[in-house]
């Protein structure tokens, strides 16, 4: 069955036709969204990983046609006229890129929690627990909580 | 300088933003699906197969069985061609086989034009089976009347044995104690993030392109080749980004089969891609080693004899089977290299997936075995665990009992004092409780190992690069080592800056290897690529820089000796600060004046006759819920002698990545096989327990950096060795919390329980 879905992806707003069986993370890579990894196809991973409306998902495990009317935001909306978000940068500063597979989907995930936790003294405990849909086969995570703290560093010295 | 800083990563803008490619984000037009029919049981033989209703599936492009593939038997380990005859790769494989030796092997194939179509055609195909029993243990397989899992092997890949350094039944009989212990170790498996994807098409009626998630783009050519018996020039493989590999890609799988499929179906382009519950039991995994040691000890507490007897799963096929124990001990032998050291190893065929490469490739299950050994000796004579190795771990100097050639460079015993600093060894040994009762217990432990450079002398080890100056004095470098995640490009591109005179930003690194393009190398493995690829890529830049001089001198009129390049400039040697003219200068006038000059270009090729040894160790505070069996990290540091470092943040990255490899296979993880019937019970990312980010405590790395002589940057590997050592050391701690010796991987708490109950703990 075909249905189109009109939505929001990266600021631009579009509208697809699709096979309603299809995930999103399916619909996205076809339309040319390729940060969208698959690295499990089942929920298990974590490198498909988008906001939906601020909230990161599993777009495997979503189907497409439920993300009619809502606001998605993937790994290469996030830097903008040539500058990278300050996760992606931060990303880059602690070394938190290796293989590179899972770092679309992480990289979203980051983004929640520092959007979320915006003003906030978290600790180590709370960032692992908000990262922890996803699974990094070559950082030791080390980096990543590390990249995570430095994005809310300046945020807690505002307070 | 640019070596030794931490300069980012060349494809990390590329991969934050999600622009990198890999190999499932290219496609074509017309682009079919393939999918494999795997046996639905672990041994047997088919002995009907009906696909005619596959066929006749409109959307089925084809269904191809054993029948219809090259009756060409070939290896799949991704090592380089060897000259000698005594040291091939074992031919085992055909592309899809009718005896069938694990549950999941492959017996036929779907070509379709979508996935759904693809999978239903496979639920049309009818397979008749003759069982046989599964051999699934040792015991099993090499039972007398046990069937061949192939033929005329008796169900042994090889049998090794050797003696180094001396007499061992005169040293045994010098020793003032022997002690001997057995220790297990579990299947793992890579659970790179990228499944193994591939795609091929033909450009015309004999060349072949093949795009795949390979760390050995040259080798997997010349294996297709090899495979298919096509000239090897016929080949060509493009390798894009890939998304981990960690050894699992040194490994030919699909490459063979898609080549086969579009040769068949007119060159159209066909994928094959495998799911992650596929490929954790389809590509490769861990051998599962059993390891005998037994250790010969003076009065003074001097390590005198290591003994090993081991015996290695390789499961359904070789693949790197026969030379895993081997290199395993080889690499492992310059922890303690005074003492006399003897190995004999057998390596088995099993029904269990074939068990391949693996990240450390033999040492961490070696290591295991002689770490535990060695903490059992330290225990016996009453010594401290580090003081122990402090006395017997290797020092520069030391010559190698099996080449007779001495270690450059030895950083272990610096390193064993760091990671005691780090963790505060003594102080914690003096203020804790010698004997411990509540029911959390703590422990501190400690485990060393040593690992090599490369593959030499076992194997050749060439590596080629070239240099291309551009109009705008920037240059491309084109190595035919592959990047998988580790950083290699980066380190390359700042040895090539350094050596050029030039800033970071003015080397571009050819990401992809392309064997039509690229230069010759074997790719990724072997913690190989630093060292012996960048001294092609010094030695390219040499001669780059040369020939830039060169054409300047031609322009001004100055001696070429009296010139140099530093910071993008051709400047006067003597006085740097005097700037004759920019590489730019002299690059638009190599490619535009009309009388003379060219594109200035460099290749060098280059085969590494050394292979230095790298040392270390894992530290590490922990503690024991008894009741719960549960084991909680509280420090760990891994500290690294792995010569200088070329770019420090990357370098720890890799170190803390193999840490948490290395904790993941000490406690949780393990691919479970069922004894009866050889199904794998948890082939998925959330049964298999590889780490998550909860999973893993606070990492700690650290560095001694002896300058190694043989590499013009003083560099040795890194890539591999962080794996090596966590496993004993937390072993070693949960001994030293509770008193209890844990001789098995995984140590969760399931085989914790086990000890702990035997031993009255609980
Ligand atoms: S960087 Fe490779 S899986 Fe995370």
């Amino acid at each position: 069955m075909i249905r189109t879905i009109s939505c929001t992806v990266n600021s631009k707003p579009v509208s697809w036709q699709i096979d309603v069986r299809m995930s999103l993370s399916e619909v996205l890579r076809t339309n040319g969204f390729t940060s969208v990894k698959e690295g499990c196809g089942v929920g298990e991973c974590g490198a498909c990983a988008v906001l939906l409306d601020g909230i990161a998902v599993d777009s495997c495990l979503y189907l497409a046609i439920w993300a009619d009317g809502c606001n998605i935001r993937t790994s290469e909306g996030e830097s903008k006229g040539g500058t990278l978000s300050e996760v992606q940068q931060a990303y880059l500063d602690n070394g938190s890129v290796q293989c590179g597979f899972c770092t679309p989907g992480l990289v979203m995930s980051s983004t929640e929690f520092v959007e979320k936790h915006r003003g906030e003294k978290v600790t180590r405990d709370q960032i692992r627990k908000e990262h922890a849909g996803h699974i990094c086969r070559c950082t030791g995570y080390e980096s990543i909580i590390r990249a995570v703290e430095q994005c809310m560093k300046p945020y807690e010295k505002g307070k | 300088m640019v070596v030794g800083t931490s300069v980012q990563r060349v494809d990390g803008v590329a991969k934050v933003t999600g622009k990198a490619r890999y190999t499932d984000d290219f496609t074509m037009p017309g682009m079919r699906v393939a999918k494999y029919l795997r046996s639905t049981i672990a041994h047997g033989r088919v002995s009907s197969i009906d696909t005619s209703q596959a066929k006749a599936l409109p959307g089925v492009d084809g269904v191809f069985t054993f029948e219809d593939v090259p009756k060409r038997i070939y290896a799949t380990a991704g090592h380089p061609y060897s000259l000698d005859p005594h040291h091939m790769d074992i031919t085992d494989r055909y592309l899809l086989t009718d005896h069938v030796r694990y549950m999941g092997d492959e017996i036929a194939i779907v070509v379709a034009v979508s996935d759904l179509i693809a999978t239903k055609a496979l639920s049309l195909i009818d397979v008749e089976y003759e069982p046989y029993q599964p051999l699934v243990e040792a015991k099993d397989a090499l039972a007398k009347d046990a069937v061949e899992i192939h033929k005329g092997t008796g169900n042994v890949v090889k049998a090794h044995s050797f003696v180094a350094g001396g007499d061992l039944d005169a040293v045994r009989k010098e020793c003032d104690q022997l002690l001997e212990g057995q220790y297990k170790t579990q299947i793992v498996q890579h659970c790179h993030l990228e499944n193994h994807t591939a795609y091929a098409y033909m450009d015309d009626l004999e060349r072949i392109v093949i795009v795949s998630s390979t760390q050995i783009p040259h080798i997997a050519r010349r294996i297709v080749a090899e495979a298919l018996e096509i000239d090897t020039g016929l080949i060509r493989v493009i390798k894009p980004t890939i998304g981990g590999g960690f050894g699992n890609k040194q490994d030919v799988i699909l490459e063979p089969m898609v080549a086969f499929l579009t040769k068949k179906l007119d060159g159209i382009p066909v994928r094959l891609k495998l799911d992650r519950e596929e490929g954790m039991v389809g590509t490769r995994v861990r051998h599962p080693f059993d390891v005998k040691v037994q250790i010969g000890l003076d009065q003074e507490g001097t390590v005198k004899l290591i003994h090993f007897d081991a015996l290695s799963n390789t499961g359904a096929y070789a693949s790197h089977g026969h030379s895993i124990v081997s290199a395993g001990a080889a690499k492992t032998h310059y922890m303690y290299p005074r003492a006399v050291y003897s190995c004999t190893a057998k390596t088995i065929y099993s029904n269990i997936p074939a068990a391949g490469a693996m990240r450390a490739y033999g040492s961490p299950q070696m290591t295991f075995a002689i770490e535990c050994a060695m903490e059992e000796a330290a225990r016996t004579l009453g010594m401290d665990s580090a003081e122990f190795r402090l006395r017997n771990g290797a020092r520069a100097g030391d010559k190698s009992q099996i080449t007779k050639k001495p270690i450059m460079t030895c950083g272990l015993l610096d390193s064993i004092k760091k990671g005691k600093d780090l963790i505060g060894w003594d102080k914690k040994r003096a203020l804790w409780p010698k004997e411990q009762t509540g029911e959390v217990r703590n422990g501190l432990g400690v485990a060393i190992f040593s690992y090599g450079s490369g593959t030499y002398p076992v194997c050749v080890e060439p590596a080629s690069a070239r240099l291309i100056l551009n109009q705008d004095g920037s240059a491309h470098l084109q190595v035919g080592a592959t990047e998988i995640g580790q950083g290699s490009d980066t380190a390359f591109a700042q040895m090539a800056a350094e050596s050029l005179g030039f800033s970071f930003s003015k080397i571009h690194v050819v990401s992809c290897q392309d064997t039509d393009v690229t230069p010759f190398d074997t790719g990724s493995y072997a913690s190989r690529q630093t060292y012996v690829t960048g001294q092609a890529v010094m030695r390219t830049a040499e001669q780059l820089k040369a020939k830039i001089l060169h054409h300047a001198s031609i322009i001004s009129g100055l001696e070429a000796t009296l010139i140099t390049i530093s910071g993008d400039n051709i400047v006067i040697s003597e006085s740097p600060e005097i700037v004759v003219m920019s590489v730019q200068d002299v690059a638009i006038d190599a490619y535009y004046n009309k009388e003379r000059g060219g594109q200035i270009t460099a290749e060098a090729t280059y085969k590494a006759r050394n292979n230095p040894h790298v040392f270390g160790c894992t530290f590490v505070d922990l503690s024991v819920d008894i009741p719960l069996c549960r084991v909680k990290i509280n420090e760990i540091y891994n500290i690294h002698d792995s010569g200088i470092i070329i770019n420090p943040l990357m370098a720890e990255g890799q170190v803390h990545g193999g840490m948490a490899m290395g904790i993941g296979a000490a406690l949780f993880e393990e691919l479970m096989v069922d004894p009866d019937s050889g199904k794998i019970y948890n082939n998925n990312l959330l049964d298999y327990k590889v780490p998550t980010i909860m999973d893993i405590p606070d990492l700690g790395a650290a560095f001694v950096e002896p300058n190694e002589p043989t590499h013009p940057y003083g560099s040795k590997s890194l890539g591999e060795p962080p794996i090596i050592s966590p496993a004993p050391a937390i072993r070693n701690a949960i001994l030293d919390a509770t008193g209890v010796a844990i001789n098995e991987l995984p140590m969760s708490p399931k085989t914790i329980f086990k000890y702990f109950k035997n031993a009255g703990l609980i």
